[in-house]
């Protein structure tokens, strides 16, 4: 019997609920699967296997600041009195079975109207009564169902983002044309001899001539104008040699129709121009994944209680002036640097330094932007805007900071050679065929740029690249653009960060030290530290939770020492070794928490960093690389690390940010290429300094500016696959070349020898950019399936 | 013969009028999205139950 949770596929442990044959690891679980199967939705267990996603805990005032008119008018599409309209981005949306179960909510709850979720954006709209429900319970009531909304400053008066139909219509436009032209010409190629066709063939040609004009002056002016450009900023990019092919194909065309010389090539100018469009629109939805689209307002909350004569309101942080009292809570980001006036801080500053020990702070003391609290609530006083704060001038700069991408990529350092190689066969032959028979000269030559349009090396980039970029998307690992896969293949340095990167967050593996506790034990020491906020308490009570009915008395904290309380019959103290008045014999780790019962010691907590799945064996894969790991963090987890990572590694500890850029930068004196893997924003120079920069993070609402990979932290273990893929892929992307460049010879020995036809160009182009194109995409999918194994359908919960 | 004038005309002018349709549609937001649709079509059945509800 399968012992995993049937509604989110976790293990069950010790606590578990049954609903008949089924298992559920937590009562949230069990909740949302009542209300699914009360409703008759049991198709969103059908559809996908556990599907589920496990509900956080609900802090049932979490969303209040939602019923504020100013944040609701900022937020809401629109409101009237009987309808209003929301979009909640709603980071884990997953699968089919996500989509299914949102877009039936109005079954489930009458007070919404209509649910309709946009899967590439992770967001769902939301049509509701204002009257039956208000929008901080539709929060809570999403949160409950385990689709829990974030709400970020970049939300507040969003413009839905409006797709780019010019592509996709131009790409329809020119297939239109092309499919209608390729028929039209089919008569005068199969060449019957049929007295009536040959007789009308004009109607044809100019029918032909009349719907390649749409072609030209609309779906292919892109072309004409990003080659003008280039041309005025002097840069020889692809697109210039495609616009000169498409409008000499044209001209020639005119020119041979006129004269009655030929049919004309009208049928390959657009097929050329479909293909070319197709390349582009495949590229366009390539990059849709809105991984990369975030800046510092996706990070800051959209509202803080501001504190005025006594009185709160909720006021967006946009709004937010310098001497402005606002009141933080436990788990809440300070939102712009300000100095605290009142109440225990216990700053949480990882994602800025890396440091994963809350900071304490005095009254008086500045507290920066960008960090949480983590305890009682604080009130602090508004020293900079939210704009002029710490952690928005941090990012700003780390994006400043980046310039990598403007190198040129592969495809366009070979347009180059390929564009001087051309302008010289054209002059040879031009030349030749001028003393040999200069009325030629001018079909010549322009038979020679019709052929030399690099129509299939354009295509080659895009669908090898643009094809990895998805297939490593599946695998939630996402690419910033074709450089950083171009750059990823040159490699041959790993830097690794330890917090976060090698380790899954804080405290993971909690060890009880000492005799094993009994059942009524363990209960009660969960039930004591659960009702403390530190986050060492946090971390054994959610090791032994289950015991919320147990009563607690004389409950008792004392701040940074220990915390202490009576349950039935016993006194139990938890804490640091001085609270407990015990002094140890032996050394013993940094962080640990003391137990005693009765006044009498009974054992200790130790708290290590779990280290990622299957580490070990996915450092042993990169055994061709200089590795590295540089840590902010003290070095009492060396041994561990020693395990994993071989003599050869350089363990660094303690650096601080600056540290890592430094470190970077010698390597890459060296001449060696060097990858960054870390988290947050403290990595954020390494990131930026290092040839590419890979930010490893748990849930999709954590990112860094300045890096060139996303990676999902659970597929880290994807790390070796990635890096051999991006060198398959160049070197496939060479193949393409000379595939392309082969179709290019044998047009050219056609046109400089004066044999090109329309019927010969019609036949080569189409051929040459389908050719490049099947094995771009065969190539691809074949060594990702290789390395990366099934192809899941990409809406599948991965594991 | 002289029928093709005729047919050809009338087919192409045909097909721009799908053109058409598509370039509305299109603008419309039809086509914005590729996978919620593919799953809404599995929830007519329910959505439809939820509107025979309200209206009574």
């Amino acid at each position: 019997m399968r012992s995993d949770c049937k509604h989110c596929g976790e293990v069950c442990e010790n606590d578990y609920f049954r609903i008949g044959e089924d298992l559920f690891c937590c009562l949230g679980c069990k909740t949302v699967y009542e209300i699914i199967h009360a409703h008759q939705l049991d198709n969103f267990y059908e559809i996908n296997s556990s599907p589920g996603i496990k509900p956080e805990k609900a802090n049932p005032h979490k969303f209040d600041f939602l019923d504020a008119p100013n944040v609701q008018e900022s937020l809401l599409d629109y409101s009237e009195e009987e309808r209003a309209s929301v979009r909640f981005y709603i980071p884990v949306i997953h699968c089919t079975s996500c989509v299914y179960l949102l877009e039936t909510l109005p079954k489930i709850n009458p007070a919404i109207i209509q649910a309709s979720v946009d899967y590439n954006q992770k967001e769902v709209q939301i049509l509701f009564h204002p009257k039956k429900i208000q929008l901080s319970d539709l929060a809570t009531f999403l949160t409950q169902l385990g689709y829990q909304p974030a709400i970020h400053l970049n939300d507040a008066k969003k413009e839905k983002k409006k797709v780019d139909h010019r592509l996709l219509i131009r790409l329809v436009v020119a297939g239109f044309c092309f499919g209608n032209i390729m028929l039209l010409a089919l008569p005068e190629y199969l060449d019957s001899g049929e007295y009536w066709l040959e007789k009308n063939k004009n109607f044809f040609r100019y029918l032909m001539l009349l719907l390649s004009l749409p072609v030209l002056f609309y779906a292919a002016s892109d072309y004409f104008l990003s080659a003008y450009n280039g041309l005025k900023n002097k840069r020889l990019n692809i697109d210039l040699p495609i616009a000169l092919g498409i409008f000499v194909l044209f001209a020639r065309s005119i020119y041979d129709v006129f004269t009655d010389t030929s049919p004309g090539y009208f049928d390959s100018m657009a097929g050329l121009v479909f293909f070319m469009l197709i390349g582009k629109w495949f590229q366009q939805i390539t990059y849709r994944q809105m991984a990369f689209d975030r800046d510092y307002r996706s990070f800051y909350p959209l509202a803080v209680l501001k504190i005025a004569n006594q009185i709160e309101e909720t006021v967006l942080i946009s709004n937010l002036k310098i001497g402005d009292r606002i009141r933080i809570r436990n788990e809440e980001l300070i939102p712009a640097d300000a100095i605290l006036m009142k109440g225990d801080a216990r700053l949480d500053t990882s994602f800025i330094t890396g440091e994963a020990e809350p900071i304490k702070k005095n009254i008086g003391d500045k507290v920066f932007s960008g960090s949480k609290q983590m305890g009682m609530a604080i009130e602090l006083e508004i020293i900079k805007e939210v704009d002029q704060s710490y952690l928005t001038r941090l990012w700003q700069q780390k994006i400043a900071d980046s310039e990598k991408n403007t190198l040129e990529t592969l495809t366009e350092k070979v347009t180059q050679y390929f564009v001087a190689v051309i302008l010289a066969i054209t002059v040879a032959a031009g030349i030749f065929w001028w003393r040999y028979d200069a009325s030629q000269v001018w079909l010549i030559v322009s038979a020679i740029l019709i052929v030399a349009c690099p129509c299939a090396l354009a295509l080659s980039a895009p669908f090898i690249f643009g094809n990895a970029i998805r297939i490593l998307a599946r695998k939630n690992i996402f690419v910033k653009n074709i450089q950083v896969l171009e750059r990823l293949a040159k490699i041959d340095t790993i830097f690794f960060d330890k917090t976060g990167t090698l380790t899954k967050g804080n405290f993971k593996a909690i060890q009880f030290m000492g005799d094993a506790l009994s059942d009524i034990d363990s209960k009660a020491i969960g039930a004591i530290c659960a009702q403390s906020l530190h986050p060492l308490s946090q971390a054994i009570a959610e090791k032994y939770s289950g015991a919320e009915s147990l009563n607690i008395q004389d409950y008792q904290e004392f701040k940074g020492s220990g915390i202490s309380g009576v349950i039935g019959e016993d006194f139990y103290a938890l804490g640091s070794f001085d609270f407990l008045k015990i002094y140890p014999s032996t050394k013993i780790p940094e962080t640990i928490v003391a137990v005693a019962k009765n006044h009498e010691f009974f054992g200790y907590f130790t708290f290590t960093s779990g280290f990622r799945n299957q580490l070990k064996s996915t450092i042993e894969e990169l055994r061709n690389y200089h590795l590295r790991v540089i840590s902010g963090d003290n070095n009492s987890e060396e041994l561990a690390l020693r395990n994993i990572f071989d003599e050869n590694t350089t363990l660094y500890f303690q650096q601080m940010p600056h540290d890592k850029v430094e470190k970077i930068h010698q390597e890459q004196k060296k001449g060696r290429a060097v990858m960054m893997l870390g988290d947050g924003l403290n990595d954020a120079g390494a990131l930026s300094k290092s040839d590419v920069g890979v930010a490893i993070t748990e849930s999709n609402n954590q990112f860094s500016p300045a890096c060139d990979v996303i990676m999902d932290a659970k597929r880290m273990y994807f790390l070796p696959q990635m890096l051999s893929f991006s060198k398959y892929c160049n070197r496939m992307v060479w193949g393409a070349f000379i595939i392309s460049f082969m179709y290019n010879v044998v047009g050219l020995s056609f046109a400089i020898a004066g044999l090109l036809s329309p019927i010969v160009a019609a036949i080569l182009m189409p051929i040459s950019s389908i050719s490049v194109v099947i094995f771009a995409t065969f190539s691809t999918q074949w060594k990702g399936y290789q390395l990366f194994g099934r192809n899941e359908d990409k809406m599948n919960r991965s594991e | 013969m002289s029928i093709l004038f005729l047919m050809i005309v009338c087919s192409v002018s045909l097909a721009s009028i799908f053109l058409g349709l598509f370039i509305y549609s299109t603008h419309k937001g039809q086509f914005d999205e590729g996978e919620s649709p593919a799953v809404r079509m599995l929830m007519d059945d329910e959505l439809n139950k939820v509107e025979n509800k309200q209206q009574i």
